[in-house]
């Protein structure tokens, strides 16, 4: 069995948006991934660091921890933060709702996160924060046997 | 992010070149509505092909254009043939509601 790990803690400034799905895309890249999984991956993590940049901390500084972990060909990522919470974690996860309509959020985060990525957990205290975990399975090691 | 934001006639056309994320949408917003607002243009052309990257927050960007033009009683396109930026436009739901064209002449035609 084929086993990786990295961790990354940033400053929840939106700048760290792209550094942090870089920093995963960069990661899963041993996995010799697709373009299009590569892509995935890095709109899901933009999507969950987003959400603690915004939601967690409400542009408070904080601690965004994102950790990644390799077996075999399946990549998990998890993204945490130490904010708020979120009040209600199954109507968060409903397509578009969204709790700062005044800020021209979409509320689709969760959704596109469940869509381009193959399973999403989501654990919520409130006041005590979120974390998000997401996995994917990659093919394209499979296709190459 | 390189944003371009040119009236042609009744039209913006707004051309977006990089990531679009939310770092940047705040910023673009701002760009596009002083634009849209100050010159009483009635219709929006959303040029996607230069994107490297969006997420939801691309999103809530042209929800937000596409409800203040339909206030104005305008038109809103889009120009794309990325098939990443499609992915998540699909998956929005905006497909529906906003129609997308190759070329941007295709698009001037079509407003």
């Amino acid at each position: 069995m084929e086993k990786n790990y990295m961790k990354l803690e940033f400053l929840s400034k939106s700048s760290n948006e792209s550094f942090a799905r870089v920093v995963v895309a960069a990661f899963a890249s041993q996995l010799d991934p697709t373009l299009e999984e590569l892509s995935d991956i890095k709109t899901a993590v933009s999507e969950a660091v987003t959400n603690a940049i915004i939601h967690g901390y409400e542009y408070r500084e904080g601690i965004v921890i994102v950790e990644s972990r390799i077996i075999d060909d399946e990549i998990i990522v998890i993204v945490e933060d130490m904010g708020m919470g979120i009040a209600d974690v199954e109507k968060a996860r409903e397509p578009f709702y969204t709790s700062k309509p005044d800020l021209e959020r979409s509320g689709m985060g969760f959704t596109v996160m469940e869509t381009f990525m193959d399973g999403l957990e989501i654990e919520s205290i409130r006041g005590q924060g979120t974390k998000v975990k997401m996995k994917k399975k990659f093919n394209s090691l499979k296709d190459k046997e | 992010m390189y944003l371009s934001v040119e009236k042609h006639k009744n039209n913006l056309l707004v051309q977006l070149k990089g990531e679009l994320d939310h770092h940047n949408t705040e910023m673009v917003r701002q760009k596009i509505d002083k634009q849209y607002f100050e010159h009483r243009i009635k219709n929006i052309i959303l040029d996607l092909r230069g994107l490297t990257f969006m997420d939801s927050s691309g999103i809530g960007l042209v929800m937000g254009r596409y409800k203040n033009i339909l206030e104005n009683g305008g038109k809103i396109v889009m120009v794309n043939d990325n098939e990443y930026v499609e992915k998540i436009l699909k998956v929005s739901g905006l497909l529906k509601i906003i129609n997308v064209y190759p070329t941007i002449e295709k698009a001037m035609e079509n407003i």
